[in-house]
């Protein structure tokens, strides 16, 4: 046990970004921070993940556009944004007032797309971009870019060509085998990988006899996909050199712990965020507590220590 | 102002069939709502993670009214809630109704639509404050019409809101009051206003959106739409607007935070 007095070490590095712990919002589950800063003291977390952003404003899919599943829910918003010009002016310099750091997820319909926000965001003080190549809920581009090998390296050294700051690539599930899309973005020059992205499914309301949701399937999250996140991280941490950020169904500190032990070197918090607003805080409490409750003087002793 | 507390059970009781009225003592979340907001309900169930949105019914200094319909697993689940028992809440989330305007008012409320009209009417009546309400968003009106919309006899609130207007009361099946819609209410007792609050069913927010621009009065709709955060980041419950929305900058609302009450103007139903 290390008494309350004593130091423990939280802070992680991806690609040269230091955070001060390795707890992250999931891209989609928590706006750019704004709306839960009255519940959450930004400046505690390791990073705020923002919602995906486009070169131009989305409206997304229409409604209803989740439905809850048992442990789990889907969602199909079809990323609803407002473009990257207002989010240059108003999210950014909101999530500037903190000292945390800023990761923006950039979505796209095509390599232009991607390309574009990339660029405008060059001088912006941002610290790492997350490239969605990996929605399953819009038609073009997202997904498209996310399951087949040669798209995902291609436009990983595409969008690294013309980045500032250093490329995650968030990773698809819908896959047959998820290292291959590790290992080719890996090959295209991305600095970390982010996984899973949400698994594709489906709720059929019987009394209606209708889909839930009006896009018909949507992105499952939450507790429920957890093993399959897990399973997924440990392999991709076999499978490439580059830190892994780790997510999908994260609820509790002991969930964070499976995914740091099983080769992430951070964690995103996703639907947990709905289930309870301050999740994200809960789990830094909980894994300094699981730190000195088991001697672990320094995080980075713990990632991918389960073999 | 929002809160994220536990709330404690003070009752909880059966109004009609699958109607429960649950009171509960809460830290600020009472003191700072205003009619027409609502709460976020948690289960206290991992396997069911999403927040039941919750009409506030009614406040009285720290204590919070919910009347809600029970509709599936969730709401069975608070419908058990006894005296003591901790609920966890977030609130109060929504714009809430604008009280400044009215003069001769008609509230409508349909099935589970109703329950919000009370904290209104009591708030048109011109005697209670939200803690941070600016002084002059309060009115005293005198002519409050209430026409409520029930599937049959099996009423609840009806003599709490009886204290606060004239009430006219439509059912679906004819045993009580006029059968037919809050519309067919409204015309067989010829109820006047100058400008009308309503929740309900999206079939009768079209009609009272309708009836409205015939009568060439202001009316305010409180919408509702499945929602993940309730809180205006997931983007889940939006609904479509005549302007560009400010968040998004298309023409998608956030029923959560921009509504749940809207111009009837201002939303395509």
């Amino acid at each position: 046990m290390i008494p309350i007095e004593d130091k423990i070490n939280t802070e992680v590095t991806l690609a040269g970004v230091t955070f001060k712990n390795p707890v992250m919002t999931a891209s989609g589950t928590f706006g750019s921070g704004i709306e839960f800063a009255e519940f959450v003291n930004l400046n505690r977390l390791g990073a705020v993940v923002t919602k995906g952003v486009a070169n131009v404003p989305w409206e997304g899919n229409p409604v209803p556009r989740i439905a809850e599943t048992y442990g789990g829910m889907l969602n199909a918003i079809g990323l609803q944004n407002p473009g990257i010009d207002v989010f240059c002016k108003r999210d950014i310099p909101f999530l500037k007032q903190y000292d945390t750091r800023i990761i923006v997820n950039v979505c796209g319909r095509s390599e232009s797309d991607y390309v574009e926000v990339v660029e405008r965001l060059a001088d912006e003080p941002v610290d790492m971009l997350e490239i969605n190549i990996s929605c399953p809920n819009v038609k073009e581009g997202g997904i498209a870019f996310g399951q087949q090998a040669s798209a995902a390296e291609h436009i990983t050294r595409v969008v690294k060509d013309k980045a500032k700051q250093p490329v995650i690539m968030k990773l698809s599930p819908n896959v047959t085998d998820i290292t291959e899309m590790a290992k080719a973005v890996e090959a295209g020059g991305a600095d970390a990988v982010s996984l899973i992205n949400t698994l594709t499914g489906m709720k059929i309301d019987i009394e209606r006899q209708k889909f839930a949701l009006a896009n018909k399937t949507g992105g499952m999250s939450g507790p429920a996909v957890k093993p399959i996140a897990v399973r997924m991280v440990y392999q991709v941490a076999g499978a490439v050199k580059i830190p892994i950020i780790g997510m999908g169904g994260i609820v509790t500190a002991e969930d964070a712990l499976e995914f740091i032990l099983a080769g992430a070197t951070a964690v995103s918090v996703g639907t947990a965020n709905f289930h309870n607003p301050t999740a994200t805080l809960d789990i830094i409490k909980g894994i300094e507590s699981y730190m000195r409750r088991k001697d672990i003087r320094d995080i980075n002793d713990l990632v991918g220590i389960v073999k | 102002m929002k809160f994220d507390e536990k709330a404690i059970v003070i009752s909880q009781n059966k109004l009609s069939d699958g109607i429960y009225d649950m009171w509960l003592e809460t830290c600020n979340i009472a003191e700072y709502a205003r009619a027409g907001q609502f709460v976020s309900v948690y289960t206290a169930d991992p396997s069911k993670l999403l927040p039941r949105p919750i009409s506030i019914c009614e406040t009285d200094s720290n204590r919070l009214r919910l009347v809600y319909r029970v509709v599936g697993e969730g709401t069975k689940q608070f419908s058990e809630y006894k005296s003591g028992d901790a609920v966890h809440i977030i609130g109060p989330l929504g714009n809430g109704y604008p009280l400044g305007e009215a003069r001769s008012p008609i509230l409508i409320g349909g099935g589970i639509g109703i329950p919000p009209m009370l904290e209104l009417a009591k708030r048109l009546r011109g005697n209670i404050f939200a803690a941070d309400d600016m002084m002059g968003d309060v009115t005293e009106c005198e002519n409050i019409s209430i026409v409520l919309g029930y599937r049959n006899a099996d009423t609840f609130l009806l003599d709490d809101l009886k204290v606060y207007g004239d009430v006219y009361i439509a059912t679906d099946d004819g045993s009580l009051g006029i059968h037919g819609t809050v519309l067919d209410a409204i015309k067989a007792n010829a109820v006047k206003g100058d400008i009308i609050y309503s929740c309900g069913p999206t079939p009768m927010l079209r009609a009272v959106s309708s009836y409205a621009a015939g009568e060439n009065i202001k009316a305010y709709l409180s919408l509702e739409e499945r929602m993940a955060c309730g809180i205006g980041a997931c983007l889940a419950c939006v609904c479509k607007t005549a302007g560009v929305d400010e968040h998004s900058q298309v023409h998608n609302a956030r029923i959560c935070t921009d509504g749940p009450v809207f111009d009837s103007r201002e939303v395509e139903l």
